[in-house]
């Protein structure tokens, strides 16, 4: 027999103890290395863990990202959470709900068939034994490794799993403190920090005199190299050292930034690592090349709250409290930076404003540790400011993609290549090319690695959903690995698979146009697989495409589709818009595929908030540069989505038919852009192959 | 010098200097942590208060300019054992995400149905539309904000 494949969080931590822990109080404490950050995460493990232990919900506590009492999960990325984290708590709590019942079948001297487990409590051919989970947890030996061989429940038994059931965190969040942000200490010391312009930059000196003048009020400086920060127990003396100190400090190396840089088009020609993935280059001429260029610039996180994190260094222990997406990874990531032996740091969870991907989370944690280590004994609160959270969080890359297609005789794609030019998708402190950002003004930076991209076999970076989903006989992706860009760029929610269903999404429409079809049956006729086809038609049927007109008179509706990197959930999405100067989304329909969905309400409101940041995204958002970096500080020049541009929107999952569950909190976003673009060229009879749709676009497309 | 205001029905006084920020006010000397920073310049709604039942920004409202004045947050609003009408209808819709940008749309709502207890959606968006929201729970929040106008027209204490 061979052993079953577990889980890589199982491989990582083997024991079951790292996972779950009767308590005292007759809970049951499930820990998790995934972490909350909006997107319900701790409810859906709550919801497995009381599904295979047969418990009720309120009997599960969820510890999550805690690096003394948590299992090592890494980052809470790539909508794989339910998938890894909640599959892990799945084979374990399967696992203890057998060891627990046959324990209790012992003490009772019955079969284990005879027993079954209702509440919690143990009945013996339906009758009440006195026994449940906690009479026996003294006799269960929980630092054992899991063995992955019992079966969890069948799907067809779940009673707590696939049932809507209402956040955990949510009303705390409603009624007052719930952030790290709100944590507040009585001796607890305010800090801000004078950030390093970019990386090589020196410090040639600080007025400190000038900056204490300007803080009005008992203010310390903290310097190490070109890190400096700014602490005091009052919070506004702190800030005001901060807005202050810029004007006080003068930096040599600084760099200089052009103004074409802000642009993804400069992307091409830049110095890059090429690959080449897939079917060999086409060993005949085309015959029929069709070829366009799509482009979507840098955009931003944009968080509501600035980056926060809580340090105390004390007797040689460093703890840290962070909204950052992995404790484990930020421990190490610490230890490294501060030279520290990993044991002597802690690392937990506080639920943080949502991040959407890397944001200045982890590095507001190194901000807050070292001035921690200047000043032992002390509980430093470190928040970023307005201006340093827009300025120096690491944003999503621009990308330019050309599509290169050759089409057969009926005017279908006969071959394929995704030509993509963009910066690395992920630099993750730890990853291998990424840093915490206050090392880098440190006296010994770590050296400049060469970035990479995540690989294929983890769902690419710009390579994401870079080939399409279509039935194509031979296709390709040209990859530009873009090596140094103007900014410093990270995991945004989606990877590539914005601008890459973008381009692909547009392109099929355009063929279809170009052989005489409407868009839905041109896409049906090269879609053989089931489960999409059946997505494509619901959709259709939802927004009443067959009466959708000829368009051209302001009013769009276009479709958008893909299946998240090409092996997670399936996502078509209708878009209505009106376009008269600028573009509105009156309003979307949604129909998805993740097989099975944990908490549905939970899900669809992952769908609806991917759909609304992605309309804010293709229609306004773009990072924008200066000399110096980056200049779109605020939210008057980094604009989102307001309350008066929000589309209707009818978002649905289709039912799980025996297929497991697949993470949901990015499918969304290509095919919502695709579908509007493809709506705005329904309704001008224009296609805008540059993101984001703006007033000056549209203009310019109509001249 | 001390400032005297009514913050949730009970009278404080605060010993700061006058151009403290209203926010820093609420947070750090009295320790309520509902009321959030997001930018400091009256551009997201995080920090949204009532003053005297109207909404004003908690970053940039001076401590001096609400001396004598009745301040409300969303510690005064309800509680998770006790909501009122109006967290219990976000909770009833799920109406959030991250959570971040909720107490100081509650705090706007709250002044909305107080002056006018029947909105049309079209009167929710323009007193919502100076908050930002990231997460895209938008709709939903709109739908919670007349769940809890019904309720509260139903008979349910404001």
């Amino acid at each position: 027999m061979t052993a079953p494949v577990l889980p890589a969080s199982l491989v990582e931590n083997p024991r079951l103890d790292r996972w779950i822990k009767f308590q005292p109080d007759r809970t049951v404490r499930i820990a998790t290395g995934k972490v909350e950050i909006g997107q319900g995460i701790v409810t859906a493990i709550g919801q497995i863990a009381a599904e295979e232990l047969d418990l009720p919900l309120d009997r599960i506590a969820v510890l999550s990202g805690d690096t003394t009492d948590g299992p090592n999960e890494l980052y809470t990325t790539s909508s794989l959470s339910v998938d890894v984290s909640g599959g892990s708590v799945r084979l374990v709590c399967a696992e203890v709900r057998a060891k627990a019942l046959e324990r209790a079948a012992l003490r009772l001297n019955c079969g284990r068939d005879e027993l079954s487990v209702v509440d919690g409590r143990f009945l013996q051919n339906g009758a009440a034994t006195g026994q449940d989970y906690w009479t026996v947890a003294s006799e269960i030996d929980l630092t054992q490794a899991v063995t992955g061989t019992v079966p969890p429940k069948p799907v067809a038994a779940y009673r707590v799993v696939g049932r809507s059931v209402p956040r955990v965190d949510l009303p705390a969040k409603l009624s007052g403190a719930a952030f790290v942000h709100d944590v507040l200490p009585a001796d607890v010391l305010h800090a801000r920090t004078l950030r390093q312009p970019n990386r090589g930059a020196v410090l040639a000196s600080l007025d400190e005199t000038a900056i204490q003048r300007a803080a009005k009020g008992e203010l310390q400086i903290v310097r190490e190299a070109n890190f400096v920060a700014f602490v005091s127990p009052v919070e506004s003396v702190a800030q005001a050292a901060a807005v202050a100190a810029p004007l006080h400090a003068k930096w040599s190396n600084l760099r200089r930034l052009v103004p074409e840089q802000q642009e993804a088009a400069w992307l091409k020609g830049q110095p890059s690592d090429d690959r080449h993935i897939g079917a060999p280059p086409p060993a005949s001429p085309p015959r029929n090349l069709v070829q366009a260029t799509f482009s979507r610039p840098y955009i931003a996180h944009a968080s509501m709250a600035p980056s926060c994190a809580l340090a105390e260094f004390r007797d040689g222990h460093l703890t840290v409290r962070s909204h950052g997406q992995g404790m484990h990874p930020l421990r190490q990531n610490l230890a490294a930076a501060l030279g520290l032996p990993i044991e002597a740091i802690t690392c937990q969870h506080l639920h943080g404003a949502g991040c959407y991907g890397h944001n200045g989370a982890d590095d507001a944690a190194l901000d807050a540790a070292l001035i921690a280590r200047h000043l032992p004994g002390k509980c430093i609160r470190l928040q970023w400011r307005r201006e340093e959270e827009f300025g120096f969080e690491p944003v999503g890359p621009a990308m330019l993609v050309t599509l290169h297609v050759d089409l057969d005789d009926r005017g279908r794609p006969a071959d394929w290549t995704t030509e993509i030019w963009s910066p690395t998708h992920v630099q993750r402190p730890g990853n291998g090319t990424g840093f915490l950002l206050a090392s880098e003004a440190m006296a010994n930076p770590p050296p400049e690695v060469a970035p990479f991209d995540p690989s294929e076999p983890r769902g690419g970076g710009g390579t994401r959903n870079a080939l399409p989903i279509y039935d194509v006989p031979a296709h390709r992706i040209v990859h530009h690995l873009v090596m140094r860009p103007p900014v410093r760029t990270s995991a945004l929610r989606g990877l590539g698979a914005l601008p890459n269903v973008y381009a692909i999404e547009s392109l099929i429409d355009d063929l279809a146009a170009r052989a005489g079809e409407d868009p839905v049956a041109y896409r049906l006729s090269i879609l053989s697989e089931a489960r999409a086809r059946r997505l494509v038609e619901m959709v259709a049927d939802r927004a009443r495409w067959t009466s959708r007109g000829a368009g051209g008179a302001g009013k769009g509706l276009g479709l958008g589709f893909a299946r998240y990197k090409n092996r997670a959930a399936y996502a078509a999405v209708i878009a209505a818009v009106t376009v008269d100067e600028t573009v509105r989304v009156d309003r979307i329909w949604c129909v998805a595929d993740a097989g099975l969905v944990v908490n549905p309400d939970g899900a669809r409101n992952q769908l609806e908030g991917g759909i609304v940041q992605a309309v804010s995204w293709t229609l306004k958002e773009q990072v924008r540069l200066d000399d110096q970096g980056i200049a779109s500080r605020d939210w008057d020049s980094y604009p989102i989505l307001r309350f008066s541009e929000i589309p209707e929107m009818q978002v649905e999952f289709v039912a799980a038919a025996g297929n497991p569950a697949l993470g949901v909190g990015e499918c969304t976003v290509g095919p919502t852009a695709a579908a509007i673009g493809n709506a705005v060229n329904h309704a001008l009879g224009v296609r805008i192959r540059d993101m984001p749709l703006t007033r000056e676009r549209i203009l310019a497309a109509l001249a | 010098m001390n400032i005297t205001l009514t913050v949730n029905g009970e009278a404080r006084s605060i010993a700061a200097p006058e151009t403290t920020s209203l926010l820093e006010v609420l947070r750090n000397h009295l320790g309520l942590m509902g009321t959030r920073y997001g930018c400091g310049l009256e551009q997201c709604g995080c920090c949204m208060v009532l003053v005297d039942d109207q909404p004003a920004y908690a970053c940039t409202r001076e401590l001096g300019t609400v001396a004598g004045r009745r301040v409300a947050t969303i510690e005064g609003l309800g509680t998770p054992a006790e909501p009122h009408p109006l967290q219990q209808a976000f909770l009833d819709e799920q109406a959030g995400q991250c959570g971040y940008c909720l107490s100081g749309i509650l705090m706007s709502a709250k002044a909305l149905l107080d002056r006018n207890p029947n909105p049309s959606r079209a009167d929710i968006v323009t007193a919502l539309d100076k908050h930002l929201c990231r997460c895209g729970a938008h709709q939903r929040i709109l739908r919670a904000v007349e769940r809890a106008a019904a309720s509260l027209r139903n008979g349910r204490p404001a």
